[in-house]
């Protein structure tokens, strides 16, 4: 017998083309049907923590904004936690997802949310053979695990668009946040210290004192924004 | 709990960025290698949907938007399952869908197609998955239609298909295509995908187990996210 592993495959991505609103923000392609879009309130009205908007463009090789592109935002409270499904320990209202679209004209977005906090960092995965044996081992007598790094708080970004064959991945980190982002497992694993930049807003206020972060999403050219196979 | 990490995603079934017959992609490809990241909370994690989102006519796209009578076209179910790489389903998902009317037109302001808008029919529903992954959607058959790229592309009739998963990492958007469609192999869309059988995994098959004598016909289109891996996290037992 020919012994075989009955794994599925995963299905392929395909672009979500030029009208992905129809389906997933049907209110901007012209018509109204469903009681509520999903994707509207991001941290909802019992969200701790501060209040932002956050807005940009998504440039194109040629420096055009991309005026059809579908950004999906996930993101940690202000205490760095994750919403579970079954609600977990975030505030009630606070769903952490987002579906964000342009403006058809100019290309800009923009939402506004809560300020993430810094989330708990990978733990290394070790097996328990593989950890029995370090354990044991003379380099590693007397060492202890180090906690695992924080990351800095972020956002999640998912891009999708026409001529995008499958979704872009990225993450915003703030500029107010020097040290944590200094220590950042992900911002660190870029070789290129520059390129680290390309995932780091700009900070503003708007007229009534809210902070205001920018971030522009470059898919490709000088400073193409760092995407990450996730 | 602390949910698993994800088996890596076989980028070799999946298109590439740059796909030059589908000219669009060329000035919206990123040219640097991504950088590939281990799991951590924030991709191992992802929104929740349940019965309070959305409505139970949101999945039956013959009535969600009819004004004076039912749409134009062949009437057809679109049923199947949400499963993960590891052949388990994948429950309390929700699967977002859109598509062309019968003669191929978008209910879209930037569509301007000259076959004409349907006042009874939107092009988009929605559902979450049952306890075994199963979903189900009635519509009609979306018509092939012209699109810019070579002098004379046409699409073949598909609709698009968004599925979520429990990951924020599993997130997945993609085309379902009808079974005997000869503008599949002519479609430089379809073909950015590299795999011929991934292409075969994307084609709905005809199920008259699934019809409705004298309604309607069916097809049937399982979909598969990434699955998590059975080693857990350090601190957690093996295996599960
Ligand atoms: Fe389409």
């Amino acid at each position: 017998m020919r012994q075989t592993l009955d794994y599925l495959r995963e299905t392929a991505s395909q672009t979500a083309g030029p009208y992905v609103h129809i389906g997933l923000a049907p209110g901007a392609a012209g018509f109204d049907i469903y009681r509520e879009e999903l994707g509207r309130d991001i941290a909802g009205p019992n969200a701790r923590g501060q209040r932002i908007r956050v807005e940009g463009l998504v440039i194109d090789g040629m420096g055009s904004p991309v005026k059809d592109v579908l950004i999906e935002v996930w993101q940690a409270n202000a205490d760095g936690i994750y919403p579970t499904p079954d609600g977990g320990a975030v505030e009630d209202g606070f769903r952490g997802w987002g579906r964000v679209i342009t403006d058809f004209e100019t290309g800009e977005w923009s939402f506004e949310t809560v300020k993430p906090g810094a989330v708990a960092g990978r733990h290394p995965t070790v097996s328990s053979v593989a950890r029995r044996v370090r354990d044991t081992h003379p380099d590693w007598m007397g060492r202890t695990d180090e906690a695992a790094a924080r990351m800095a708080p972020h956002l999640n970004f998912w891009l999708v668009a026409r001529g995008i064959n499958i979704g872009l991945n990225t993450r915003m980190y703030f500029p107010d946040e020097a040290e944590a982002n200094a220590a950042d497992p992900v911002l660190n694993l870029i070789e290129w210290e520059k390129r680290r930049a390309t995932l780091i807003a700009t900070r503003g206020e708007d007229k009534a004192g809210l902070p205001v972060y920018r971030f522009e999403i470059r898919l490709q050219g000088d400073d193409e924004t760092v995407f990450f196979d996730i | 709990m602390t949910p698993a990490e994800f088996y890596q995603r076989d980028r070799r079934l999946q298109p590439p960025a740059l796909t030059p017959d589908y000219k669009t992609s060329v000035a919206r490809s990123p040219r640097l290698s991504l950088i590939s990241l281990e799991n951590t909370a924030s991709e191992i994690t992802g929104p929740t949907f349940g019965h309070g989102d959305i409505d139970p006519i949101d999945n039956d796209l013959i009535k969600n938007h009819a004004r004076t009578g039912d749409p134009i076209g062949e009437r057809i179910i679109v049923h199947g399952r949400v499963l993960d790489e590891n052949a388990r389903p994948v429950p309390n998902t929700l699967v977002e869908i859109w598509q062309a009317n019968a003669g191929g037109r978008y209910r879209h302001k930037k569509d301007s197609y000259l076959a004409p808008i349907d006042p009874n029919f939107g092009g988009c529903g929605r559902t979450l998955t049952d306890g075994t992954g199963y979903y189900f959607f009635r519509t009609v058959k979306p018509g092939a239609y012209p699109w810019r790229n070579w002098i004379n592309n046409w699409r073949p009739a598909h609709i698009h298909v968004s599925v979520f998963g429990t990951a924020f990492c599993q997130r997945l958007i993609t085309q379902l295509y009808f079974e005997g469609d000869p503008l599949i192999a002519q479609c430089p869309i379809v073909h950015t995908i590299p795999d011929p059988d991934a292409i075969q995994q994307l084609i709905a098959r005809l199920d008259m187990n699934a019809s409705v004598p004298l309604d309607c016909l069916a097809y049937k289109f399982d979909i598969v996210l990434r699955g998590r891996r059975s080693t857990l996290f350090e601190n957690r037992l093996e295996g599960n």
